[in-house]
């Protein structure tokens, strides 16, 4: 079995203040490479914190996150950071793209901050992820100029622009509408289907839920389940 | 270009015109600061060369600052002394021109030794009591203005012929003297001449206007029967400033009272200073303006980019020296540019000439204007890298 790209051992969050608030108790849990996850619960669960501590947006208060088999809370801030450069990818509820800049040079944002390619190969492999997701035509176009599936689809583009094995979703289709919503999925289902990544998404959708293959629950911030679903409505 | 330069200079160009408010904003605060330290300070200038150098900046009479001290003096730890008679000094200051030309050998300015003489001028009738100083015409030009306020005559005429005299305008029209008038001088040591007035001159301060006549250095040494004597040298210096430090050290060298300007006018030097404390308070309150006007523009840009920081931030742009914190980056550009900004903006008409001929006051402001904005960037930036 090959290795867990991320894996947590009894992580614990907990909000310090006048009255302690834990929002991830306890969970351990490992990632492998190619799942497709969903990340459910009611509100308020946990399941954004949990998706922060993987992504190392946040620090467990107390437990350890490894990727790629290295333990990350020891890790000084700027390698935390470029783990998140080269390994990882996040799309959000919201799209959150720089409104100043072309959607283009959104999407080559990371390659550039990560300084593997020349500027010609990292504008033409960020032509290609767009073209890629059906936008090739909108290159030149600022995020404004477009609509909210055309702009969840250039968030997927940027989370893939470093090839990261591991793209992290927080309810990537949450603002969209069905249409959208549909077409997004697809391609986080492509993904993982025909690219190799590894999905992990945190969602409401209970049907959307379903067709994952793997869902884990979250309440009160500890884990509820984790179990795999039919392969019938998981990709392949 | 470098990325975060290109980050920055994206956002800087996306919102051009809150830029350009912005640079607007505190270069025009910048540029009044400068503007008023610049005026101010020109002012300040003015009212010296108006005031100060109408006359000599310091002044060494033939007075001792200490009364000579006695033998019992010197003898016992305490003497108390009942009837004494002081011994008769003679007047003026030993080895006049010796000791001009050791001051001249370190005091950075002009020198010219003078006579301060009484006497009571007579004419048609009527006799005054006035001040005569006896002058060098050569070197009078160098430590006082009096050739510049000299209104029919020049301080050459002084030589056109035997005891001539140069009246002030109102004490000529008080007695109704005019150019080539006969007067006669009577000093308080018995010596009486017949004196022409040769000019007349009109310095601005009543009191010499209506009671000072100048004469050549030899007329009054005639008049306080005393061949040679010299009881004051004047001394202009480059730096009128220095003049007490200056005045100090004259005293030490050559034993006799030497008076600066500063320690003769005291009450105009605290003029001075109260002038300076109100332009800093106008300046300081200029910039406190300035300075939140800069704060809320540069808060409220971090606090609209907050979102996108930690948008950055999530996509791997970390906190170390390549991080992506444009908004700081834009603190900076836009704090460098506004001493320059600022600078450009004085536009006062002395502004310039006080810039070039003295520097102290707006290099101290330009450092301000410079630091000020750094510090107010501080907070908003420490901020983005909390985001």
């Amino acid at each position: 079995m090959s290795p867990a790209l991320i894996e947590t051992r009894k992580v614990t969050k907990i909000l310090g203040g006048i009255v302690p608030v834990t929002l991830v108790q306890d969970i351990t849990l490992s990632i492998m490479p190619r799942e497709f996850i969903a990340i459910t619960g009611p509100s308020g669960s946990g399941k954004s914190s949990l998706l922060y501590l993987l992504g190392l947006l946040d620090l467990p208060t107390s437990g350890d996150v490894l990727i790629d088999g290295r333990s990350t809370t020891t890790m000084t801030e700027a390698e935390r950071a470029e783990v998140r450069l080269s390994r990882l990818g996040f799309v959000f509820q919201f799209h959150f793209l720089l409104p100043e800049f072309s959607i283009t040079e959104n999407v080559a944002l990371p390659m550039r901050a990560l300084a593997r390619l020349s500027p010609r190969a990292i504008t033409a492999r960020a032509e290609e992820l767009l073209a890629s997701l059906g936008l090739g035509d909108h290159r030149h176009k600022t995020p404004d100029q477009l609509s909210g599936g055309q702009r969840q689809r250039v968030a997927v583009a940027r989370a893939l622009a470093n090839d990261p094995p591991v793209i992290l979703a927080d309810e990537p289709t949450g603002s969209l509408d069905s249409a959208a919503t549909t077409q997004v999925f697809g391609i986080l289902k492509e993904l993982v289907a025909q690219r190799g990544k590894t999905v992990v998404a945190v969602t409401h959708d209970l049907n959307l839920a379903s067709q994952m293959k793997r869902r884990i629950r979250i309440i009160d911030g500890r884990l509820a389940g984790d179990e795999l679903i039919a392969a019938s409505n998981a990709p392949s | 270009m470098n990325l975060i330069l290109t980050i920055a200079w994206t956002h800087v160009r996306y919102r051009a015109r809150q830029t350009l408010v912005a640079i607007l904003g505190v270069m025009t605060g910048v540029g009044f600061s400068i503007m008023m330290a610049a005026m101010m300070e020109g002012s300040q200038d003015d009212f010296i060369k108006t005031l100060v150098d109408a006359l000599p900046h310091i002044s060494v009479t033939d007075e001792l600052r200490q009364p000579t001290r006695q033998p019992a003096e010197m003898t016992y730890a305490a003497a108390e002394f009942h009837g004494l008679t002081p011994e008769v000094r003679r007047p003026g200051i030993k080895n006049p021109f010796a000791t001009i030309a050791s001051l001249q050998t370190w005091v950075a300015g002009a020198l010219t030794p003078s006579v301060q003489s009484k006497a009571v001028l007579r004419f048609a009738g009527r006799n005054l009591t006035v001040s005569i100083i006896g002058i060098d015409p050569r070197t009078e030009a160098d430590v006082s203005n009096l050739a510049t306020h000299m209104k029919l005559g020049t301080l050459k005429s002084l030589y056109r012929s035997s005891n001539a005299i140069l009246l002030g305008d109102r004490l000529a029209n008080k007695i109704g003297a005019r150019v080539n008038s006969n007067i006669t001088l009577a000093s308080a040591e018995g010596a009486t001449m017949s004196s022409t007035v040769v000019g007349t001159f009109h310095s601005g301060f009543r009191a010499t206007d209506e009671t000072t006549g100048y004469v050549l250095l030899k007329t009054a040494q005639i008049l306080e029967k005393q061949t040679g004597i010299v009881n004051e040298i004047r001394v202009r210096t480059s730096d009128p400033m220095q003049a007490r430090l200056i005045s100090e050290r004259i005293g030490e060298q050559t034993g006799y009272k030497s008076i600066s300007w500063q320690e003769a006018q005291e009450d105009l030097l605290s003029a001075i200073t109260l002038r300076n404390v109100l332009m800093y308070t106008i300046v300081g309150a200029i910039l406190l303006v300035a300075s939140f006007g800069t704060y809320n523009i540069i808060s409220t840009i971090t606090h609209e980019k907050t979102r996108d920081i930690a948008i950055l931030k999530s996509l791997g742009f970390g906190t170390g020296p390549s991080g992506p914190f444009s908004s700081l980056r834009r603190c900076w550009s836009v704090s460098s540019a506004q001493p320059l900004a600022g600078c450009s903006a004085i536009s006062s008409p002395g502004g310039w000439h006080r810039w070039n001929s003295r520097r102290r006051f707006p290099i101290i402001t330009i450092c301000r204007c410079s630091t000020r904005p750094s510090i107010i960037c501080w907070r908003p930036a420490s901020r983005c890298f909390r985001a």
